[in-house]
């Protein structure tokens, strides 16, 4: 049993009182300051991303995937009391988590959500440990116009998913692409778009980025419509799910898990595309469909399972190929370079423990997200309760420190608020920022990937074609997009976002 | 309702990809264009520029086509005071230093809300300016001053 070996070392890993330690304090952090109205994963991991640094790479790590749940979880709260979800994924969550708030069933609901995501993340940390090594097999067969072909599919599916017009999410990834170049040329030493500032070097910095466009722009929209906020609760009084709810929530978890873990795997979705499906085959299926949107406990459990179990397999392309598929995992790929460590299909062999290390640490991040946030549910409602006049300034000053602390320069806290303006702008006029915050971190690798294709190649374009991987690969991406420019399509995909 | 442009989003979109486009076209004209075979510094970027652009043509084509929704008001007070705080924590921070720019960011940001009270925020200015001093300098070591340069330290 490869397998039961490989979760030893995993176990013998994480298990140490430092780094059970760290994933404590990890799902502790990201869950407060998930909790924090309009903060999702992404800004969450990217404000906490500097305390990470000074640790170990894998205690590092660990206490990421801790932020990475803590910070999920803390939406899902956000949703479900005050119908504020921090990011796509749990838009559904809304649905009927807020409902069942407004009936007095908060903490119903707020305890489905955790016991959902345990099942969830059980199972897909038992799928990443079965899948990872074949996988990161496979990848070993995938050359540089496969590795091209990939990105290319994984910033198509981002627009596919992203909210407004699709001209609008493939011009942003453009775009992203093209900020991602800033800095130096790594083939020829030249200085690109850096307008001769020495502090642009090394290129934006990506937290920079994610801060602005998802920390900055998030306050002032927030801002926007101050005072729409209104609380379904004041107090929650029942945790315990009766036994008619467990019934009625045992099939939607068993679904949900297994519709979350299978689109967590592609490339661009993340657990976004999970939580959708879950959603509305749910409401096909269920015998209770009159009750959506009205309350029902499978409209909390079956999403908030996919998300969870998505969130998990998000991790195989990551861990095994080193493309992140979602800013998220481009959080965490910038966090494994920073400790010196190349994400791809090495890992697993030339660092067993680390990698084993990881994919045990999220089961016990879940585990812990369960036994620290049922007993603190009560600190945590009080926290979303805090009106947002007061917390925002807050979540300002550790915007702003943050980013500083990366570098220790102010110069990123200047691009942090440009990115702040630049995000609000774009989403004013409906341009989603995830599509072009996964392409700005993707960009310098497509180019080095596109250039090595094309070297091999001696510049034949149609190297894509040939390669069956890549062609597949490319095939899939100009599907997706086809499918959903389709117009009875497109209006499923907006009606999809608008929540039904 | 005069204004040929129907949709007002595609518009000021297919502008800003425009001119991102073509800034980086002009910008990046120097670098150096290579073939496909030995990729220069400027072939990706221009690339990208002209796709932008083209993209950007399209959504102004179609602004003037299809219509719709029209952007919802800007907070414009929340734009600048949130943006302008932080920019002044940056140009003072080393300065003056944290005692002194913390409670600036806190209470210029948080006079953009509606619900803006000199009590609330100066209650809030001390309590962060004290939390940030222990978490961040004492705890986590981040190198800023408590009081900066400009008081002869």
């Amino acid at each position: 049993m490869e397998l039961l070996a490989n979760l030893g070392l995993g176990f013998s890993t994480a298990l140490t009182p430092g780094n059970l330690l760290y994933c404590l304090a990890g799902v502790f952090l990201g869950t407060l300051i998930g909790v924090l109205p309009g903060l999702g994963p992404t800004a969450t991991i990217a404000m906490l991303l500097p305390i990470t640094f000074t640790l170990p790479p894998i205690s590092a790590l660990i206490m990421l995937a801790g932020i990475y749940y803590g910070s999920q979880y803390g939406g899902s709260t956000t949703s479900i009391l005050i119908n504020v979800p921090g990011e796509a994924a749990s838009v559904v969550t809304t649905l009927d988590g807020y409902q069942m708030a407004r009936q007095g069933r908060a903490g119903v609901a707020l305890a489905t959500s955790a016991i959902a995501s345990f099942f969830a993340g059980t199972v897909a940390t038992l799928l990443l440990a079965l899948f990872a090594p074949p996988l990161a097999e496979f990848a070993l067969k995938f050359g540089p116009a496969d590795y091209f072909s990939l990105m290319v599919l994984g910033l198509l599916a981002s627009v596919v998913l992203a909210q407004g017009s699709l001209l609008h999410a493939i011009g942003m990834v453009v775009l992203g692409l093209l900020l991602g170049l800033v800095g130096t040329d790594v083939n020829s030493g030249a200085q690109r778009f850096t307008f001769g500032m020495p502090q642009l070097a090394d290129g934006i910095g990506f937290v920079v980025v994610a801060m602005g466009m998802f920390g900055l722009a998030e306050i002032i929209r927030n801002l926007e419509r101050e005072g729409d906020r209104t609380s379904a609760v004041t107090r929650i009084t029942s945790l315990m799910p009766t036994k008619e709810d467990w019934k009625r929530m045992v099939g939607p978890i068993l679904r949900g898990t297994a519709i979350g873990s299978a689109l967590g795997i592609l490339p661009g979705s993340g657990s976004i595309l999970g939580s959708f499906a879950a959603y509305s085959i749910e409401k096909k299926v269920s015998k209770h469909s009159a009750e959506f949107g009205k309350g029902a406990i499978e409209g909390v459990a079956a999403p908030e399972s996919a998300n969870n179990a998505g969130a998990q397999t998000s991790f195989i392309p990551m861990l095994t190929l080193g493309i992140p598929s979602n800013p998220v995992m481009a959080l965490m790929v910038g966090a494994m370079i920073i400790q010196g460590i190349q994400p791809g299909p090495s890992v697993m062999v030339e660092q067993p423990a680390l990698f084993w290390g990881i994919i045990v640490s999220m089961w016990i991040g879940n585990l812990f997200l369960i036994i620290l946030n049922l007993p603190m549910i009560g600190m945590w409602v009080r926290i979303v309760m805090v009106p947002y006049q007061h917390l925002f300034p807050a979540i300002l000053v550790f915007c702003t420190i943050g980013v500083f602390s990366l570098k220790n320069t102010e110069f990123d806290i200047y691009f942090m608020a440009l990115f702040g303006v630049l995000g609000y702008v774009f989403t004013k006029l409906d341009c989603e920022p995830a599509p072009m915050l996964l392409a700005f971190i993707l960009g310098p690798m497509m180019e080095e990937y596109l250039r090595r294709a094309l070297l091999l190649s001696r510049g034949d374009p149609m190297v894509f074609l040939r390669r069956p991987i890549s062609a597949t690969l490319l095939a899939l991406g100009v599907l997706a997009i086809i499918a959903a420019s389709i117009p009875s399509l497109y209006k499923k995909r907006e009606e999809a976002f608008r929540g039904d | 309702m005069t204004s040929p442009i129907r949709n007002p989003k595609d518009f000021w979109t297919g502008i800003i990809y425009i001119v991102f486009g073509t800034a980086a076209i002009i910008i990046a004209r120097d670098y150096g264009m290579g073939s496909a075979l030995k990729m220069g510094p400027a072939y990706f970027p221009m690339v990208l520029s002209v796709m932008l652009i083209l993209i950007g043509v399209a959504s102004l084509v179609r602004s003037f086509i299809r219509p719709g929704s029209p952007i919802s008001r800007y907070a414009f007070k929340g734009l600048l005071l949130v943006t302008a705080s932080t920019v002044l924590f940056g140009l003072v921070v080393r300065g003056a230093g944290l005692v002194i720019a913390l409670p600036l960011l806190v209470i210029i940001s948080s006079y953009a809300s509606h619900q803006f009270r000199w009590k609330y925020s100066l209650a809030m200015a001390a309590g962060l300016t004290v939390f940030c001093i222990l978490i961040f300098l004492k705890g986590l070591g981040v190198p800023l001053p408590m009081l900066g340069s400009w008081f002869g330290r």
